[in-house]
């Protein structure tokens, strides 16, 4: 088996999964400049009720694929509810506190999402249902499954949508104004307020998908799973440059690649003293790098730019 | 009914920061259609008039009405849904964007497509985003920066920058266009075709609130000026009324 094309294959996949969890921290940073460090629990929030509603229709009969879709499909709303609720209850009051208020509070929000979960769903380890057939497709040498076809597939057309809605409507206008300048764009009648609920549920909407594609590809969901994810995802929004949306989408492409990499050949050499279990090391590795080199990110602007 | 000729009425509108009343007792009226302008050293108050006409500030005294509709203490945004613009003195444009969308931006407040209708590409948003860029369009070509359309709004030069800031007022539809000093930094020959263009957005119906330095466009230009001083008004009329009382002279034209 090709090695080489097999982490690349498993990287870009673990990327996209990355890249759409990183668009929701960029996002929020990008109109409001705060580190929304409570966004992997939505995702993990997105994976449980995933988790659950394919639970509940495991043995419905109903096809697979359908079963995942109607999964995702409530776990996007739930998700965008919480979204708005953690927005509209823990950072609208601190608008205008000082920067570390609202991102120790983001902290806290974490915290409590960690806890209600463990409260609603224990603190095992779920096991998702094997709903999709584990087929796997012959590519060069190394193969590709249903599954991870299908989260590489939906991340690109997310992430396709979210360019098109940010770049070429009048929302989208409405957002980089906001981020831009939000005085101003209160001026021209926008209600900035809408503006960043809007930011969020966007993001929350991104995070359930991205929590689907998590549970569904490794098969478990946990109620702390979104804490690691989190971090991650911040990184590679970091690499590509926080605030910046395309940056954010090959921030987590890169990042994904690196990570697989590494797992794949750091046991060659070392000689097996490091597995692929040093894995994590790589993403917090690049956070360091990046933060040293180039703080601003591969894509980023210039520093200073926000007031 | 009759419209009545006054379209804004300022009434005893106070502003106090921290002990300094940056305005007192300040009452104006615009009629429509008119071109007013506000006069006055540095720090007499007339950004913060404007600010407080645009909502960014509320006033701690006084009210102010457009088309007789009480506005004294409205969010910026319902401000502009109302019909007041404004520009600024520091330029301040979305430097980010390309000169068309800056325009495109203005629109907002007067078209309402959301999220969903976004994502489901309904007939109904498709429309309105032609509109919009449409008129966006529209109002490049009638400010003369139609060639620059898809330039970084911060890579026009400063005179267009400022034919940007109008348009993009523009775009909001205003009853009355508030403008903070548009003609400081500009040439003589752009300072000219400013003032073609106030001229030309006057007949076009839009009634014009100018703060200015450039006295020789002043009074070339409005109908009417106030002159403030200390936060006060102390003068109000047409300009060679205005230019020949001795307190306006004492206080800002410094002549004899």
């Amino acid at each position: 088996m090709d090695t080489f094309l097999q982490q690349l294959i498993n990287g870009i996949v673990l990327g996209s999964i990355y890249s759409l969890v990183a668009l929701g921290y960029t996002l929020v940073y990008g109109i409001m400049g705060l580190i929304n460090f409570a966004h992997g629990d939505i995702v993990m929030v997105g994976a449980m009720v995933t988790l659950t509603v394919t639970r509940l229709l495991a043995n419905s009969g109903l096809p697979g694929p359908l079963i995942l879709g109607i999964g995702v499909l409530t776990a996007i709303p739930a998700c965008m509810a919480v979204g708005y609720l953690v927005e509209r209850i823990a950072y609208r009051p601190l608008r205008n506190a000082p920067r570390l208020a609202p991102l120790i509070t983001a902290i806290g929000v974490s915290i409590l999402l960690q806890n209600l979960a463990m409260m609603l769903w224990g603190r095992e380890y779920l096991s998702f249902p094997q709903i999709l057939p584990a087929q796997t497709m012959a590519v060069g040498g190394a193969s590709i499954s249903t599954i991870q076809l299908v989260i590489v597939a939906s991340s690109c057309i997310m992430m396709a949508g979210l360019s098109w809605l940010i770049r070429k409507t009048r929302l989208g206008n409405a957002m980089r104004a906001t981020a831009q300048n939000p005085e101003v764009a209160t001026l021209m009648g926008v209600n900035v307020n809408t503006i960043i609920s809007i930011t969020f549920v966007l993001g929350s909407a991104l995070a359930a998908t991205a929590g689907m594609m998590v549970s569904a590809y490794y098969g478990i969901a946990h109620y702390d799973m979104g804490f690691i994810l989190g971090l991650k995802a911040f990184t590679a929004a970091v690499l590509g440059g926080i605030g910046n949306i395309e940056g954010a989408m090959l921030g987590g492409l890169l990042l994904g690649v690196i990570e697989s990499m590494g797992a794949g050949y750091l046991g060659t050499l070392t000689g097996g003293i490091m597995g692929s279990n040093y894995q994590d090391v790589f993403a917090f590795f690049v956070l360091i790098l990046v933060l040293v080199f180039r703080p601003s990110g591969l894509l980023g602007e210039r520093v200073g730019e926000r007031p | 009914m009759m419209q009545d000729a006054k379209l804004l009425e300022v009434q005893n509108i106070g502003k106090t920061f921290g002990g300094l009343a940056a305005l007192s007792g300040v009452s104006l009226s615009i009629n429509r259609g008119e071109i007013y302008a506000l006069i006055g050293p540095n720090g007499a108050g007339k950004t913060t008039l404007f600010n407080v006409l645009t909502g960014i500030y509320k006033p701690d005294s006084g009210n102010f009405r457009l088309e007789g509709v009480e506005m004294a203490g409205k969010k910026p945004s319902e401000m502009a849904k109302s019909g007041i613009a404004r520009t600024f003195q520091n330029i301040r444009l979305f430097s980010n964007m390309s000169v068309i969308e800056n325009v495109m931006v203005g629109r907002h407040c007067r078209t309402r497509g959301g999220v969903l209708g976004a994502i489901l590409g309904s007939s109904r948003t498709r429309a309105e985003e032609k509109s919009i860029s449409e008129k966006a369009r529209h109002l490049l070509d009638y400010v003369g920066l139609a060639r620059h359309a898809h330039m970084l709004a911060r890579n026009l030069s400063y005179g267009d920058q400022r034919r940007l800031e109008i348009a993009r007022a523009l775009a909001t539809e205003p009853k009355l266009l508030a403008l903070d000093e548009p003609a400081a930094g500009m040439n003589p020959l752009e300072t000219d075709s400013l003032k073609s263009l106030l001229e030309t957005i006057r007949r076009d119906g839009i009634t014009l609130l100018l703060i200015e330095h450039d006295v020789k466009l002043v009074m070339g230009i409005c109908d009417r000026l106030a002159v403030l001083n200390f936060g006060k008004k102390i003068a109000e009329g047409e300009p060679s009324q205005v230019g020949s009382n001795p307190l306006v002279i004492e206080a800002y034209l410094g002549v004899s």
